[in-house]
Order: structure tokens, then sequence, then C-alpha cells
């Protein structure tokens, strides 16, 4: 069993959690080129190392923030989502 | 029996064949540099040296021969997709599949079981009929089977499931299993016959690009230059595209499966369901093939988890209750990548001579004979063949995608 440390539950089974992808840079859909837009759609960093990601605790519905190394299957980090500030999104 | 063992040793009389050459000296050009030493990287140097005479041509591979997810999958060879594109192209390898022992004079131990796909609500059974026509159409053998044929086709197989009992099932006759390495062996064994060298331990670090072309491949080994690049990695496809400056849709997710130990034989058909996650067949040794469970969230790692495996094990069991007793033998995980409409990522990339061959996701060993055989053609003749066409990279700005996770989650 693999354990995730929710910043609002503490520590639970990772089968507790869901990944909702790697936090990344919002296109504005109004002012976006249909090629800047169809690369936001489907294109993926899919990155080999370390991630930063949307994570949801799903009985208690509290989404943060986690970091994790997609090689290694470790988990570095979660925090909750800075009230204001920047998210550490990716292109 | 020793000495009698030893005296054969020694004798020169009965040398070890030599199929696979040595690893030889890095030449600083090739017309062709295939990145991926696996069954596809392997098929598309076979078909380039035969079919289109292009023999000096690299397989650069960074581990060892069909290593990767060649060695990783569960055989499955069908083609009862949904699209009539996909239908089409994955026909085309299963007919390339059934000649291939005699093509490549190499054992493929290539066995046709058949497929059934079993459906466990109304809905499944709707999209199993429109699977079943639509491969109807394109001249492909299906049939929707109701329980009282798929009790007479598998016997012990339990219909009565709790809460899902099966409705009805879809059967492809031309499904079938093959010997995972020996396809990468066959194709790369004919192909070093044809002049092809293959690197093995030999890893792309980077690639420079200059006017949109690659004109130097970077390894370990020192650099090379290439006419045509093209990668077939499965599993590191963004990695490798990465080099390149290329972003493809394709997110990497680790895909679960195991063995029991060998039994009696009692199982011919493939078994899939779609619903309880899980597809069985029996390997010519007894071992039931339990596949495969893809992991929650993405990862470049092939470790096995105990939730996956008992999650596969519990579907297992509720369609042949009677395995509890058996031991899992075998367990591993490969590196799936995912694209958006479950369909492979063939033909040109943005850079005038890179050719992307990618996103193979769960699909990849059914495709190995038919990837090659028109990624030769795209790359020699430098025109992508209608067969693939629909495969190509720039589907996704026209929205034309070739949707077939129904036809390919979890049921190989």
């Amino acid at each position: 069993m693999k354990i995730m440390t929710c910043p609002l539950n503490g520590p639970r089974n990772i089968t507790e959690f869901q990944c909702h992808g790697e936090v990344h840079h919002e296109v504005d859909p109004t002012t976006a080129s249909d090629k800047e837009w169809s690369d936001y759609l489907w294109m993926s960093n899919n990155t080999a190392g370390v991630v930063r990601e949307w994570w949801c605790h799903t009985p208690s519905n509290y989404w943060f923030l986690a970091e994790r190394n997609t090689v290694t299957d470790e988990i570095l980090a979660t925090f909750a989502v800075p009230a204001d500030g920047p998210l550490g999104e990716v292109k | 029996m020793v000495f009698a063992l030893l005296k054969y040793g020694m004798t020169g009389r009965y040398p070890a064949r030599q199929e696979i050459p040595l690893t030889p000296e890095l030449q600083p050009h090739y017309d062709v540099v295939i990145i991926g030493g696996g069954g596809h990287g392997a098929s598309l140097a076979y078909h380039l040296a035969k079919n289109h005479n292009i023999r000096n041509v690299a397989i650069l591979e960074k581990g060892y021969l069909g290593g990767g997810n060649t060695a990783r999958n569960t055989t499955v060879i069908r083609s009862n997709y949904t699209d009539q594109r996909s239908i089409k192209f994955y026909a085309k390898s299963l007919r390339l599949y059934e000649s291939l022992s005699n093509e490549l004079d190499y054992n493929m131990m290539y066995s046709r079981r058949g497929q059934l796909t079993l459906s466990h609500s109304d809905g499944v059974s709707r999209s199993l009929r429109l699977r079943a026509d639509a491969g109807v159409f394109c001249g492909e053998a299906n049939e929707i089977l109701d329980r009282k044929q798929i009790k007479d086709l598998v016997p012990s197989l339990n219909l009565d499931i709790k809460g899902m009992p099966i409705l009805s099932g879809l059967w492809h006759k031309n499904a079938a299993i093959a010997r995972h390495d020996a396809v990468v062996w066959g194709y790369a064994i004919r192909a070093c016959e044809r002049g092809v060298e293959l690197h093995q331990r030999t890893e792309v670090l980077g690639m420079d690009v200059a006017n949109n072309k690659v004109t130097r491949v970077r390894t370990n080994r020192g650099d090379i230059s290439a006419g045509l690049v093209v990668q077939c990695v499965a599993g590191y496809s963004s990695v490798v595209a990465k080099m390149v400056g290329l972003k493809l849709p394709i997110r990497s997710y680790p895909l679960q499966a195991m063995v029991t130990h060998p039994v009696k034989p009692f199982l011919d058909p493939m078994v899939s369901s779609t619903a309880l996650h899980c597809y069985i067949s029996q390997s010519a040794r007894g071992e039931l093939v339990i596949g495969g469970g893809s992991d929650p969230y993405e990862l470049y790692n092939t470790r096995s988890t105990l939730e996956l495996k008992e999650g596969l094990a519990a579907s297992a069991l509720e369609l042949f209750p009677f395995i509890g007793e058996l031991k899992v033998l075998r367990q591993w995980a490969g590196i799936t990548d995912m694209t958006p409409d479950y369909s492979p990522i063939m033909g040109q990339s943005p850079i005038s001579n890179y050719w992307l061959d990618a996103g193979w996701g769960t699909w990849g060993f059914k495709a190995t004979p038919a990837s090659g055989y028109f990624m030769a053609q795209a790359m020699a003749n430098n025109r992508v063949p209608d067969e693939i066409r629909p495969f190509q990279l720039e589907r996704f700005d026209r929205f034309d995608l070739v949707n077939e996770m129904g036809a390919t989650a979890a049921s190989h």
C-alpha cells in the first residue's frame, strides 16, 4: 500500500486519491489560434521526472497540489493550493 | 549423460548458431537510423531492406533486442476494432502475422485461438454488435454469440457472475497469440542478413536539429548523421520526441499483467471482459496469462502493485472460479503510451526528416508487422500510404480522431 499525505486529512492510502494531471498554463480560447488551442487540448509534457499535479482526496473532495517523481514513483511533497500567487504551472 | 553433453558441447561439429550478429562499430552515416530495437524497429528495418532495398540502416537500442515493451505485452493479435480505418490496418497486420513464420523462416509459435469479448450490460452488447458489423463490413470474421453458444465454446466459464451476468459475447475467430520474443528475433535476424546493423546498448542521448532537419544523432558510442531518423520507442515516445523539440499527445501509464503456474490445457480461446478490466488466455506452456490493469496515474516505472494484482486476480476468479488454487508465477508491467483516441501515431513529424512510430499504448504488439510494412513504404517513397494516413500526428490539429477507446480499453 502506498501512502499519500493529504494536506487536510493527513497520511491516507493512495487508492483514496485521484490524479487530475499536470498543473499547466491555461490558454484563453477567445484569443488562442487554432494550433494553440489544439495543442492545449491534446498535447502533454508527459515528463519523465518531477511533475507538479492536481490531486483530489475523493472521500472529502479536497483538491490540492502534489510534486511527484514519475520515474521513481516517489511522492516528494503535497501542499494546499496557495490562496494567491502562482501554482507553478508549466507550459 | 554429463560426459555426452560435454563431448557434444566441445565438438566443432555442432557450433552454436550466431543468428543475431554482435554489435558492430558505429559508422558515421546511415541512410536510415531507427531509434529503438523492439518489434516495431526490427519490423521496419526488415521491410526497408526487403521491400525497398534500403540496407544502410542502423537500429539503435539502448538495452538489448526486444527487451522493452516487446517483452512486456500479452501477445494478443486481433482486428475487431470499431473504426473502419483501424480495422483495415489491424487486419493487414493479422494477415502478415498468419504467414510470418514462413516469411521469416522462424517459428513464431503462431496459434489461432479466437477471442471472446464478453458483455455484462445492454450498452456493451450494443457496442459489441457495432464492432461485429463494422468488422464484417470490412471483410473480417466476427459474430455475436448468445449465452448458450458461449457455454458451448468455453464450458469452464462462469456465466452467472453475481450482479453482472454475461449476456452476450463478440466472437473474433481469427484472433491469435504468438511468441513475442520470436517476432522481434525473427525480424532482426532477417534484417541483419540483408545488411541492417543492430546496435545494442547504444543509447540516443540527444539530437541536433537545424533548418527543421535532424542533422546529428548523439549516442553514448559517438555521433552519427542520417538521411532519415525514425523513433520506435514504445514507452518512451514523449522522452525521445522531446529531443527534437516535439510534444506529443501521449500520457504514459504502466499496464500490469501476470502469469500463473502451468496447468493442463482447458482454455482454447482468449476471453476478455471490459467491465471486469480483465483478459485471460492460456499459453502454449499451460500458464494462464492474465492482464491488464492500468495504473491510476502517469508513471515511467515498471514496478508491480498489490492493489492491481489483487484486482486482476479477483476479476479472473469471477470468470473462472476454480483457478483460485493457482499461484502467480510471474508478474510485470510495461509502459503504455496512451493517446487520446487510443490509436497510434504513425507517419511524418513536423521535422522534415524525422518520422514517428509512437503512441502504441496497449495495441503495439498486434501491429508489429503492419506498422513496419507501411512505415517502410512511407519512408522509402517519402509518401504516407493511405492505410496509415489517418494515423498521422496532424489528425489532432484537424480534430479527426480515430476513436478506439471502446474496442481497446482493458480488452486487448
